[in-house]
């Protein structure tokens, strides 16, 4: 790759397009945002992750201008946003119902915008030609929104926050409603769309995999918490937690007691097991209480026994889960904790040898899993 | 059982429309008498064909070129239909906001208000008239709070005019107003007009280019529901309207009960009836847009 990485957000000089300074909302004593500072900076795709209730809508609807913060404040290019009503500001928001006017047609609906700012007639059928040919919605200008399809009513919302060319745009959920190989496909698109309009994107989701693919960074929350704002791989890799290595993907967590050795850990997880040997970034006190987080993808698995692996653990296959192109082995360690340890189909199914109550062997490297302290 | 089930609102319709219809249609070509019943000619049918064809000969359309002789009648028509009118948009003026605040009101109180608004039908159409004479009145509550108040000092005569007839016809017709206008508004999503004001709308102009035109429907099927009933309205002009107030239904029943003309009486009918079918049928269609709209 020669393209010079994108990351403002590790340059100290970059301003953010957006900056949320210790904004709490309450909704009478419930504290929906608590405390949150964050920044977002121009032409990221920035996505929030979290669990059904966290406040992901909250946060969105107070950038949009449908929610003023209780406490604390919101900044867009540095201007502090406080009581700018919703048609004052430069962002434009794709709702999660989609939100079309059902008395316009396609073609009226994504002019709506346009026509507010009061621009010329030829200018506005330019815009709206160019936004019909992005979504590729131009066979259906002169429908009605109930007589197109679902996904094609999607792309109308997208169409129609796109049209006034945005600062930022908010995409609540805009792929809930899609099925896997069009929210797949829709995916790319608006990655597409991102690159070629320049604009911020902040897109909230419930579906991890769908932040992972089209995010610049990720932010996952929790009760009106930011836990950790990441890009993907630093988020899978190095999650902060236990509750942000839990949330994204598939972990196996083992307790223990640390005991730091130099730029490695001991961890005593078991009594009578040898301890598992891995590296640590924060550095750890004796006997502190830590879990050890690891993905399934980075265990080995074996039904032979071999010395030279590093972490060689003993178990028993108690469940299989075959997903086609990989296998997920669920294997019970002889004090009771489940490890799960996944392999690659390489092998038709018939060739293959581990099945279920056998005895087989799981080790990792020193670095394949992190050391958490929360 | 298909075509049974098909037959039934056209029987319906031939026992209790099309059947009085041409009964009265009959009557409005007879010549009046005194006789019962008040008109001939008869059918005779032990006269057998005979009967028949002097039956058909002594009709005629008498009737309908006297209500176009005298100016009484077509000025009874033509205020009725303006009476109608006015009354109409002050439903609308009055029905619209009721039904706007009622859709977007608090979720769970909006049972209570439609109950409130269904409420007056529970008791008798004529009583409520009746309550409106008393309020109405010169001695009535309206004028002794005004005059309590030191607002007016003569009482205001309200009762037996054209605004007693008006004030009449909005409060009785008010819920067929209010009604499929909430209903078309509380179907609307509230998203909408969040997304009318992300795309640059002020909160009026959200209401213009959203909210009015999705509420249309029910305005215009609660205008028809309002102004078609209102043309032919007999009671509310004869207990609340004075001399001066001109109403087609009151001339119609001044004729059959008052002068027992029947015939004349049953032209004015037709012709009320011919008057109604244009509204009705634009109602009709506008159901029928809607209905298709929603698909
Ligand atoms: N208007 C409101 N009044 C009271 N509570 C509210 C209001 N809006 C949101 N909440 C509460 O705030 C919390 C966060 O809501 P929010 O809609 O932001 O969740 P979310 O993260 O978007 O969830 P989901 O993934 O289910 O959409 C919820 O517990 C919700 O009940
Ligand atoms: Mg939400």
């Amino acid at each position: 790759m020669s393209q010079t990485v994108f990351a403002p957000w590790s340059d100290p000089g970059a301003k953010p397009l957006i900056e949320f300074r210790n904004v709490t909302k309450r909704f009478g004593d419930f504290t929906a945002i608590d405390g949150l500072s964050l920044g977002i900076y121009e032409k990221e795709f920035f996505a929030l992750l979290g669990p059904s209730g966290c406040g992901k809508t909250t946060m969105m609807r107070m950038l949009a201008g449908f929610e003023t913060p209780t406490e604390g404040s919101i900044l867009l290019s540095g201007q502090d946003l406080g009581r700018v009503p919703p048609n004052r500001r430069a962002v434009n928001m794709m709702f999660q119902s989609y939100a079309l006017f059902p008395h316009l047609s396609v073609w009226e609906n994504i002019a709506f915008g346009l026509k507010r700012e009061k621009q010329d007639k030829d200018a506005i059928d330019a815009r709206v030609t160019e936004m019909l040919r992005l979504t590729r919605l131009e066979k259906f200008k002169s429908r009605k929104p109930h007589q197109i399809s679902g996904g094609q009513r999607q792309r109308v919302a997208l169409a129609r926050s796109l049209a006034k060319a945005p600062k930022l745009l908010l995409l609540d959920e805009p792929l809930g409603a899609l099925d896997r190989k069009l929210r797949e496909e829709t995916q790319f698109e608006l990655m597409d769309i991102q690159e070629k309009t320049g604009t911020t994107f902040v897109i909230v989701t419930h579906d991890q995999e769908e932040a992972m693919t089209v995010a610049s960074r990720v932010a996952v929350m929790d009760e009106g918490r930011l836990v950790q704002v990441a890009t993907p791989p630093e988020i899978y890799e190095q999650p902060a937690t236990t509750y942000v290595a839990d949330f994204i993907g598939d972990v196996s967590l083992i307790a223990g007691r640390a005991k730091p050795a130099g730029e490695r850990v001991e961890i005593a997880w078991a009594e009578g097991q040898p301890p598992i040997v891995a590296t640590s970034e924060t550095s750890l006190s004796t006997d502190q209480s830590v879990h050890f987080a690891i993905r399934p993808e980075k265990v080995h698995i074996s039904k032979e026994r071999d010395e030279t692996r590093p972490n060689l653990l003993q178990g028993k296959v108690e469940d299989i889960a075959y997903l086609g192109n990989i296998s997920t082995y669920h294997v019970r360690l002889s004090d009771g904790t489940l490890l799960k340890a996944q392999s690659t189909n390489h092998r038709r199914l018939a060739n293959r040898g581990i099945t279920w109550e056998d005895e087989v062997y799981l080790s990792f490297t020193e670095t394949a899993g992190v050391v958490l302290t929360e | 059982m298909r075509r049974l089930l098909i037959a039934v609102p056209y029987l319906w319709l031939l026992a209790l429309f099309l059947i009085p219809f041409l009964i009265v249609f009959k009557i409005s070509l007879s010549d009046i008498t005194l006789s019962i019943p008040p008109y001939s000619p008869n059918l005779d049918l032990s006269a057998g064909w005979s009967g028949l064809v002097d039956f058909v000969r002594a009709l005629d359309f008498e009737n309908f070129v006297f209500l176009t002789q005298d100016d009484l009648y077509w000025k009874a028509y033509l205020s009725s239909v303006w009476i109608a009118f006015v009354s109409t948009l002050i439903t609308l003026a009055v029905g619209y906001p009721i039904a706007y605040g009622m859709a977007r009101a608090d979720r769970s109180w909006q049972p209570t208000l439609l109950m409130l608004v269904i409420l007056p039908f529970w008791t008798s159409f004529l009583i409520r008239v009746y309550s409106w004479m008393g309020i109405l009145s010169t001695e009535g509550l309206l004028n002794q709070l005004l005059m309590n108040l030191w607002i007016i000092d003569e009482p205001l005569q309200i009762l037996n005019t054209t605004t007693a007839v008006y004030i009449g016809i909005v409060y009785t017709y008010l819920p067929f107003m209010i009604l499929p206008i909430y209903a078309a508004l509380e179907k609307m999503d509230d998203a909408l007009l969040e997304a009318a004001e992300d795309l640059g709308c002020s909160r009026l102009e959200a209401f213009w280019l959203v909210t009015w035109p999705l509420s249309r429907g029910g305005v215009i099927a609660g205008c028809f529901l309002v102004f078609i009933p209102a043309i032919g309205e007999f009671v509310i002009p004869s207990l609340l309207g004075g001399s001066d107030t001109l109403m087609i239904g009151k001339v119609l029943w001044e004729e059959f009960f008052s002068n027992r003309d029947w015939p004349v009486a049953s032209a004015v009918a037709i012709v009320l009836l011919l008057i109604l079918i244009v509204p009705i049928v634009l109602f009709q269609r506008n159901e029928q847009k809607a209905r298709e709209a929603e698909g």
